[in-house]
């Protein structure tokens, strides 16, 4: 049986998939993470902000392109939990 | 004692702000939505300018040491203690041991946290408020962080009555789209009238620059009135002869993305300032969140003296319910 949950963003802001623009994303749709994992960044306030997944699985999909600008409580990805 | 588990994104320790040190360039600080300030310190109890904790968007994990009589107010970031939910615009009693956490951001941007007694930080130059870009005031200077122990005061005036709440039509309520009321000026005779019209007309966008220094918008183009800029302002057409900048003052650097100045915000310098926001919607602007829009509404200065004493009487009338 497996579960899908969604990853929310509790900040609002940029949305970024990447550390930095020079390297790889975080996580890749298809790769297991676990719970804590940081899956993105959000840009807000000057300040950059870890997105983490609070269940481990495997990333379904992401929601929202990067660079895009999210609100605050949108889901951001889901996670398939096995 | 209360142990800082979490801090969350930005929370700082804040109270009426550093008044009147404006002509030496340091801005006031302080709580940027101050009804919602106010409002929680009478509820514990409080005198009026005891120091609370201001978060934005996200609230913070607090473990506390000690018994504690505690208000919330502000934005709606449910709050818990234990994991339960509790009530918000209300006097909580916490026990020693209990944790306070904060589910996501509902409505609004900001949260208060007053704790009967205050928070017991130094004073520097008359307040106890953060002013984070010169790390000075509040606790070390900085926004908190995990680990950190906060003290609490002595500014407590009387015993706050426990479940008390404060009346819900003075609750303010949060859309995602929000008029602000300005008064026009200082220099905007440097707006051309199709651009003083358009300023007033468009949806601001609030970009991901806003924090409690200013707030940017995006929207579009604003244009001057041509001139020779006169001896002393800069070449661009948004500078003019350095000024003081007023709180809340909406300047447009080139033109491009207003920026309006808030609690911490640079005191002066050399753009023209075209619109000023009122005092009372300073608090509904710091309730205000990236990615939602803003709609800026002009009165004229006997509308925004006559809303302000409307402020003022209101937060007398709640003070009157909690003396």
């Amino acid at each position: 049986m497996s579960h899908e949950a969604k990853v929310i963003s509790p900040i609002p802001g940029v949305f970024y998939r990447k550390p930095s623009p020079d390297k790889e994303v975080y996580v890749n749709e298809g790769d297991s993470v676990k719970a804590g994992d940081t899956i993105a960044l959000v840009e807000v306030m000057k300040s950059f902000n870890e997105i983490k997944t609070e269940i481990s699985g495997t990333v379904g999909k992401f929601l929202i392109l990067d660079e895009d600008m999210i609100e605050a409580g949108q889901e951001i990805a889901t996670i398939i939990e096995e | 004692m209360i142990k800082v588990i979490q801090p969350g994104i930005e929370t700082t320790v804040q109270d009426i702000g550093r008044i009147g040190h404006y002509e030496m360039g340091m801005p006031p600080s302080g709580a940027m939505d101050k009804y919602s300030f106010h409002v929680a310190n009478y509820i514990v109890g409080n005198e009026e300018n005891a120091a609370v904790l201001e978060a934005t968007y996200m609230g913070p994990e607090l473990k506390f040491e000690e018994d504690a009589v505690i208000a919330i107010t502000g934005g709606e970031i449910p709050p818990k203690i234990n994991g339960e939910k509790v009530g918000t615009w209300e006097a909580i009693a916490v026990k020693a041991g209990d944790t306070l956490s904060f589910d996501f951001v509902k409505m609004g941007a900001r949260i208060y946290i007053a704790i009967a007694g205050g928070i017991d930080v130094p004073i520097l130059i008359e307040s106890r408020s953060t002013y984070t870009l010169c790390a000075i005031g509040g606790f070390e200077g900085r926004a908190l962080k995990a680990g950190d122990v906060l003290k609490i005061g002595q500014q407590k005036e009387k015993e706050a009555e426990i479940g008390k709440r404060v009346e819900e039509n003075f609750i303010p309520k949060y859309g995602k789209m929000h008029e602000i009321r300005i008064v026009m000026g200082l220099c905007s005779y440097r707006l051309t009238e199709a651009s003083k019209r358009k300023f007033l007309e468009i949806d601001w966008l609030v970009t991901p620059e806003a924090n409690r220094v200013g707030y940017r918008f995006k929207g579009e183009r604003l244009d001057f009135v041509e001139r020779e800029q006169p001896f002393g302002a800069g070449s661009n057409p948004s500078n003019v002869v350095d000024l003081g900048y007023p709180i809340g003052s909406i300047q447009v650097p080139d033109g491009v993305e207003p920026i309006a100045l808030l609690n911490d915000a640079v005191t002066g310098g050399g753009y023209a300032t075209i619109a000023t926001i009122i005092s009372s919607d300073l608090n509904k602007m710091a309730q205000v969140k990236t990615g939602e829009k803003v709609r800026f509404v002009a009165v004229d200065i006997d509308e925004a003296l006559r809303i302000r004493k409307e402020t003022k009487d209101r937060l007398q009338e709640i003070k009157q319910k909690f003396a």
